[in-house]
């Protein structure tokens, strides 16, 4: 085969997702998944609908039980604060943190592997001592000395979030760029004198997206996680509600009111369980050979 | 020709000093990004520490010394083992770190050795029945668990169990006022383990468990296997010796890339249990803004990881006798 | 010779599926005598290697053994389960896969690995079950047992991973030996060294053999009698000499013709692929002769019903109907070399 038909024979990577698309459909988990974070993502965006106002206002009596007062539907926390209205703002700070810290991982760590696996040689050699480095301090312990020396805030949660969570998906990376590095199609782009760029922006990244997906949806389920628990040690932005500072300050009344640690708490489970299902539904679409007898 | 087991620790030693390195220039940096001037930084909130404390910060770090001065000044500390004194401890940081270590390591050993026991004998269940109720039902138990915040798990633990039911002591590794002694210190410490253990081994639970079940159904698939049954071998037998014997190899793997994880979900578990190790210290530097404490906590701990790597490493020796020690 | 050793009858292995199940192996018979070894031929997925499994009751889910009966040494063992097919296995019947690479486990000794078939089946020390797997090293021809003994697979080459499952297999001195396909994975060199052993292990010990390969070259060397097998069933069976020397059925004979040569050269052997066409497959298989496609003598009747098998010489046997023209055909096709 001429070089040019083996270019032309690259199957659309379009159609490969369609196909991956209505996999994912089938799969009972996946529709789970996106069930419970459909439901997680309308909380977020009809936060401000359903509860105006900011949910660190003190604005009923405290230690109202869940069902005792009709305007508060889930009680009120020790300083009367709404816990529904907390939990519904939650959802944003957590999904906004979750999304914006995987963004940040995945540059990161799409960069390192695709550089790594595409170069080789000294470049590789080096990226990896990188990420090993990074792999071996505590991801937790290393995001959270970053917040407390710089101050909690969401940006600075964001970027210690994103900073300690790329490792394993630059090695994930790096791998599905050392399979294709070697293969007919790239071959055939260098001997058409593609420019290094090109081919991974246009050909290999392309190919790699399907693993890469899947990373990340579980990627933005550990970052809420994480967030929720930096927040429950007392490292949240103090300006917004969070979830993990929640349970925080709930737990100090455990004994006597248990609910107020106990519901945002389920709202963390919910949606960390939402992604963590999505992330298993789209890797068995995307890889059926493993898919679950 | 160097003997394999002299490469085998001084490529770990290498590794050891890279990371410690690599650590030292992390914090060093950190330090100076934080707002306001480092020695108020490592002290803590401005206004707390005594004026000769700060002075002895600046002298110690060089503060007052080009940037360069200061990081080689910074490094022959770390490499003299001097990780500074923590003035709200009132100990050097070494020491308190060589203090409270014992505790997370005896509640991370048993925390792993429970996630490890469990979740594999739930994958091994669940291979067992692949596709079938049981099999569904311990993949989404696992999977719930997985979900969870370990500090939560940890607060629904002392609601049920301690504040409900009053069964197990849920704060502290001891019960100090009781002053058991011998058998009943043991016991008394086993008695205060088990539920902070079993909250940060759940989490890890569903790890091993997807993990166990996977390799189960992959070796069951393999070769000598078929074998062993044409061998006439008892069905234990296969089941214990070939199947799960090499299903572990890789539950092995992911337990050297869990250590730091685990590590860092005991600081939450400490935290709401009060247990007295490095994680609760981190907490309390944390809270009293000790931040030259909690960067040597980030460093011990990565040690940690390392030895705990090269520990595995030398266990995968002994269950593959493919893998050679390098 | 006296009763046979192994006396299959009417074995059938189906497969269960929506829409009916598969006959994978259709009603096969056939006998071994001790100290004989019977070779299967035919084309990957004509079934002989699950006739092979079948004997051991190795056939996985949805797989099902079906027959009238299958009889080692006068006792049947159709249907075996549990306890008692434990016993059988690796005792009275052992097997030797195609794979030693993937044949054993890489992370036990081969000794621990020959020690447990034998403690499987017979109540003896530790002591004494590795002083017998040092003796079968030796008698595989494995230099240096003793030290051999402690040795990884890993530490071996795929010749010598061979020689360590025919010792495994020859752990409680078998009654049947199944070899399938022993050597197809090896080199050369060192597949006439494995068969050569298997032969020796065969006239030392009475052993009764049934070899499963693909290759002529093989059967023409190390068997005693051959059984044809087609798309799951037995076209044709006589003794090594008779069928190479005139082989009945056409598809025999399309086997023999495609084998590199009369003029056989040590090392040129190929896989039996040449016969013009493809075996159906399973779920498509004919009602009548499942060769007829691909037959230059097929004829109506050939279509229409299983040619049944005709009795040819003392123990020989051949499913077709057309066995006159196509040996006149030959006749013909000498003559016009002759020319």
């Amino acid at each position: 085969m001429a070089l040019v038909d083996i270019v032309a024979h690259i199957p659309p990577a379009r159609i490969a997702q369609d196909n991956a698309f209505f996999r994912t459909a089938r799969q009972p988990s996946a529709v789970v998944g996106v069930l419970l974070l459909g439901f997680v993502v309308a909380m977020a965006l009809l936060a401000n609908q359903i509860f105006p106002g900011d949910p660190l206002d003190f604005v009923g009596q405290p230690f109202q039980r869940p069902g005792e007062d009709p305007s508060f539907p889930l009680g009120t926390d020790m300083l009367g604060r709404d816990l529904a209205s907390g939990i519904f703002h939650g959802a944003r700070i957590s999904l906004l943190i979750g999304a914006v810290a995987t963004a940040m991982s995945l540059v990161i760590g799409v960069g390192v592997g695709a550089f790594a696996g595409y170069y080789g040689g000294k470049i590789d050699a080096s990226l990896m001592r990188l990420t090993e480095f990074f792999q071996t301090i505590p991801p937790f312990l290393f995001a959270l000395t970053i917040v407390a020396i710089l101050q909690p805030s969401i940006a600075t949660i964001v970027g210690a979030i994103g900073v300690t969570a790329w490792p394993s998906l630059a090695r994930l990376v790096r791998a599905e760029f050392l399979k294709l590095r070697h293969g007919d199609m790239v071959q055939a782009e260098i001997a058409l004198g593609a420019s290094d760029m090109r081919i991974i922006f246009r050909h290999l990244l392309p190919n790699t997206l399907a693993p890469i997906i899947v990373s990340a949806s579980v990627m933005v389920a550990t970052a809420i996680l994480t967030e929720s628990s930096l927040a429950f040690l007392g490292l949240g932005d103090p300006n917004v509600v969070s979830w993990g500072g929640m349970v925080g300050a709930g737990r100090e009344v455990l004994r006597s009111d248990w609910y107020i640690a106990t519901l945002p708490g389920v709202a963390i489970v919910v949606a960390v369980l939402a992604l963590n299902l999505l992330g298993d539904g789209l890797n068995d679409a995307v890889d059926p050979k493993q898919e679950r007898r | 020709m160097i003997p394999v087991s002299v490469r085998f620790f001084g490529r770990r030693a290498l590794q050891l000093v890279i990371v410690v390195l690599g650590i030292a220039i992390t914090n060093f940096f950190l330090l100076r990004l934080a707002p306001g001037d480092a020695a108020q930084v490592l002290a803590g909130e401005a206004g707390s520490a005594t004026p000769e404390y700060l002075a002895a910060l600046r002298k110690q770090f060089g503060l007052d010394q080009p940037l360069p001065v200061q990081f080689a000044l910074y490094l022959r500390n770390l490499l003299s083992l001097n990780l500074g004194f923590s003035f709200r401890q009132g100990l050097p940081v070494l020491e308190l770190i060589a203090q409270r270590l014992p505790a997370t390591l005896l509640l991370m050993g048993t925390s792993i050795t429970f996630a490890l026991l469990v979740g594999s004998a739930m994958g091994v269940a669940a291979a067992r029945r692949a596709g079938r109720a049981t099999d569904t039902v311990i993949s989404s138990i696992a999977l719930l668990f997985y979900a969870t915040p370990v500090f939560w798990t940890g607060i629904m633990l002392i609601v049920v169990f301690s504040v409900w039911l009053d069964w197990l002591p849920v704060g502290g590794m001891t019960s100090i006022e009781r002053g058991y002694t011998g058998l009943a210190y043991l016991k008394d410490v086993a008695a205060h383990l088990v539920i902070p253990a079993t909250t940060l081994g759940l989490f890890f639970l569903a790890v091993y468990t997807r993990l166990m079940r996977a390799a189960m159904i992959d070796v069951q698939q393999q070769d000598f296997v078929r074998t062993a049954v044409a061998k006439g071998l008892r069905p234990g037998r296969i089941a214990y010796r070939h199947v799960v014997r090499n299903a572990l190899l890789p539950v092995l793997t992911m337990l050297g890339v869990q250590v730091g994880a685990v590590l860092g979900g005991a600081v939450l578990v400490e935290t709401v249990f009060s247990w007295p190790g490095l994680g609760r210290l981190a907490f309390e530097a944390l809270f009293q803004r000790d931040l030259n404490l909690l960067l040597g906590i980030l460093l011990c701990s990565s040690v940690v990881v390392v030895l705990a790597n090269a520990a595995i490493d030398f266990l995968y020796t002994v269950l593959d006798p493919r893998i050679e020690l390098s | 010779m006296g009763e046979p050793v192994l006396s299959v009858d009417g074995l059938s292995v189906r497969f269960d599926r929506k829409g009916g199940a598969l006959t994978a192996v259709d009603g096969l018979s056939f006998d071994i005598s001790a100290g004989e070894t019977l070779a299967i031929v035919g084309e990957s997925g004509c079934g002989k290697s699950l006739t092979a499994l079948a004997l051991l009751g190795l056939v996985a889910a949805p797989g099902r053994i079906e027959g009238r009966s299958v009889k080692l040494q006068g006792r049947d063992i159709l249907g075996l389960e549990g306890e008692a097919l434990r016993r059988l296995r690796g005792n009275r019947i052992a097997m030797i896969f195609q794979e030693p690479m993937t044949a054993l486990n890489p992370v036990l000794t081969i000794g621990e690995q020959i020690i447990e078939a034998i403690t499987a089946h017979e109540d003896i020390s530790h002591q004494k079950a590795r002083d017998r797997a040092v003796s079968l090293l030796d008698r595989v021809r494995i230099a240096d047992p003793r030290r051999r003994v402690n040795d990884y697979p890993h530490h071996l080459s795929g010749g010598m991973r061979q020689r360590v499952m025919i010792a495994i297999a020859l752990a409680c001195n078998p009654a049947l030996l199944v070899a399938d396909e022993p050597t197809t994975a090896l080199d050369v060199t060192i597949q006439s060294q494995i068969l050569e052993l298997l032969d020796q292990i065969k006239r030392e010990s009475g052993t009764a053999i049934l070899l499963i390969t693909h290759d002529l070259g093989v059967v023409s060397e190390y068997s005693d009698r051959v059984l044809v097998m087609y798309a799951g069933r037995k076209v044709e069976e006589r003794t090594t000499r008779d069928l190479l020397k005139s082989p009945l059925h056409p598809y025999t004979r399309g086997l023999i013709a495609a084998r590199p040569g009369r003029h056989h050269v040590n090392g040129l052997r190929t896989r039996l692929s040449e016969i013009p066409g493809m075996v159906p497959s399973l779920a498509e298989m004919p009602h009548g002769c499942g060769f007829a496609a691909r037959c230059s003598f097929v004829v109506d009747a050939c279509r229409i019903a299983r040619p049944p098998l005709i009795p040819v010489g003392a123990d020989g046997a051949v499913a077709c109907l057309r066995i006159e023209e196509a040996r006149a055909s030959e006749h013909a096709a000498a003559r016009c070399d002759a020319y």
